[in-house]
């Protein structure tokens, strides 16, 4: 199969790659370059753990064609500690026991930043909305309802 | 798996590659690229097509047009639409909203398939190369038609005439049990004076209950006037059976769904 060029911003870097035709944005991100922070939980739209942030819309990357992303400016949970300091959202998940074993942590983590960056001071309901395309088996999810808005909060107060 | 994309930046170069075997139209691919995931050889090559065009809204002059490749979130999203917004947000979660496509909304098989039974209750018209095909005549075409879907177009409803219900099961987001669209317009003395109701998941793909909305004309939508369209809301369907529910469960609660549908 003829391989085929793309050329993306991952998490502020350009990243070109020459991948197979076809191929999904998840097996690019994970198996070519490298960024393993969005999982393959089902490969079929249901879980969410693949979630990617694309030119600021949550996608699911396992239902994405590499090659439609030419030019696109992508971000992964991978990209969201700044020099070794955790995001918010990340400290939030740790510090309220949000992630456990941690599988559907990056595709939670994005779908909420992407939430926080249009609505900062979100209620419960639009955390639950924002959510519910991701599946979690181990939390319950309100330990990570719970995150979401302390990392809102620690947003809104280092605004003010 | 080998999956071949080809992009073309008009429909009519598209719609030509789309005539060779093998070959699928690539919306926003969350059932074509879903399909390819799960093992499906059938489709060797995925023809898609970046002409902005397919992705434009028009309201103006009481009418609506929907470019094929306009997303859920973008119909949820817009000022002009507030009354189609349910419809659209009953689609998936957040991802798939701003993956979905209306034209492959047209032809997703039940469960889904959410936001054509708005647009079949709408009596929308699809747009092809071809021509303008009414959304009932092009639904029961879908199997076979291999023209590109370019939008439709329908009458703007007024948010009073126009109500929609998802039942699902998991919330906010989840698969239907079943949906219900209706458009009503009513006279002066609140009595139906037309009525055009659409049902997902009551057979493959989204139909008309047509003895419940001849049954609905001149009732007033009080629990007693409308128990005769409630008694009529079965005739002529064949629900599908899935994990969520059994065709007759679907069945069973139809009329009960339908009932709070009219008597909102
Ligand atoms: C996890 C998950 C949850 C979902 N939940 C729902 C839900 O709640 N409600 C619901 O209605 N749907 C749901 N869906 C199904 C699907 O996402 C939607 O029906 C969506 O609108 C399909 O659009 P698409 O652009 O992704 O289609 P695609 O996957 O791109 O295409 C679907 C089919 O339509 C054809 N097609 C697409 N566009 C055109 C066109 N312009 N012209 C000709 N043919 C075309 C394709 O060739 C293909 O055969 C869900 C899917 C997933 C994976
Ligand atoms: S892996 Fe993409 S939604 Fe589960
Ligand atoms: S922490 Fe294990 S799936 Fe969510």
């Amino acid at each position: 199969m003829a391989k085929v060029p793309v050329q993306f911003t991952l998490n502020g870097s350009e990243k070109a790659e020459f991948i197979e035709s076809g191929t999904t944005l998840l097996n690019a991100l994970r198996d070519k370059i490298g960024d393993t922070s969005p999982k393959g939980g089902c490969h079929q739209g249901t879980c969410g753990a693949c979630s990617v942030i694309i030119d600021g819309e949550l996608r699911l990357s396992c239902l994405t064609l590499a090659e439609t992303c030419n030019g696109a400016d992508i971000k992964t949970t991978a990209g969201l500690a700044e020099g070794g300091v955790l995001h918010p959202l990340q400290r939030a998940f740790l510090d309220a026991f949000a992630t456990q074993c941690g599988f559907c942590t990056p595709g939670m983590i994005t779908a909420a930043k992407v939430l926080l960056d249009r609505t900062p001071n979100p209620s419960r309901e639009d955390v639950v909305e924002a959510l519910s395309g991701n599946i979690c088996r181990c939390t319950g999810y309100e330990p990570i309802i719970q995150a979401v808005l302390t990392a809102a909060r620690a947003n809104s107060q280092n605004a003010a | 798996m080998s999956l071949a994309l080809q992009t073309f930046s008009t429909v009519k170069d598209a719609n030509a590659a789309l005539q060779a075997a093998g070959t699928r139209y690539l919306g926003g691919g969350t059932l074509v690229v879903r399909a390819a995931n799960e093992g499906d050889v059938s489709t060797s090559s995925l023809v898609r097509v970046t002409d902005p065009g397919l992705s434009q809204i028009a309201v103006a002059g009481g009418k609506v047009r929907l470019g094929a490749s306009v997303t859920m979130a973008a119909i949820a999203s817009h000022p002009e639409l507030a009354a189609l917004a349910p419809a659209a947000r009953a689609v998936g979660g957040p991802a798939i909203r701003n993956m979905a496509t209306v034209g492959g909304n047209l032809f997703a098989p039940a469960p889904y398939g959410d936001f054509a039974v708005a647009l079949l209750a709408l009596d929308a018209t699809v747009v092809t190369g071809d021509g303008e095909t009414p959304i009932e005549t092009f639904l029961a075409g879908r199997d076979t038609t291999r023209a590109i879907v370019t939008g439709v177009g329908f009458a703007s409803p007024k948010a009073e005439s126009f109500r929609f219900l998802k039942v699902s099961r998991v919330k906010p987001k989840g698969v239907s049990v079943l949906s219900i669209a209706a458009l009503l317009e009513l006279a002066a003395d609140g009595a139906v004076s037309s009525a055009r109701i659409a049902l997902g998941c009551m057979a493959d793909r989204p139909t008309r209950a047509k003895a419940a909305e001849k049954a609905l004309l001149g009732c007033k939508l009080t629990p007693q006037e409308i128990a005769p369209a409630l008694a009529a809301a079965g005739e002529g369907i064949a629900p599908i059976t899935d994990p969520i529910a059994s065709a007759w469960y679907r069945a069973e609660v139809l009329p009960v769904h339908l009932g709070r549908l009219l008597s909102n």
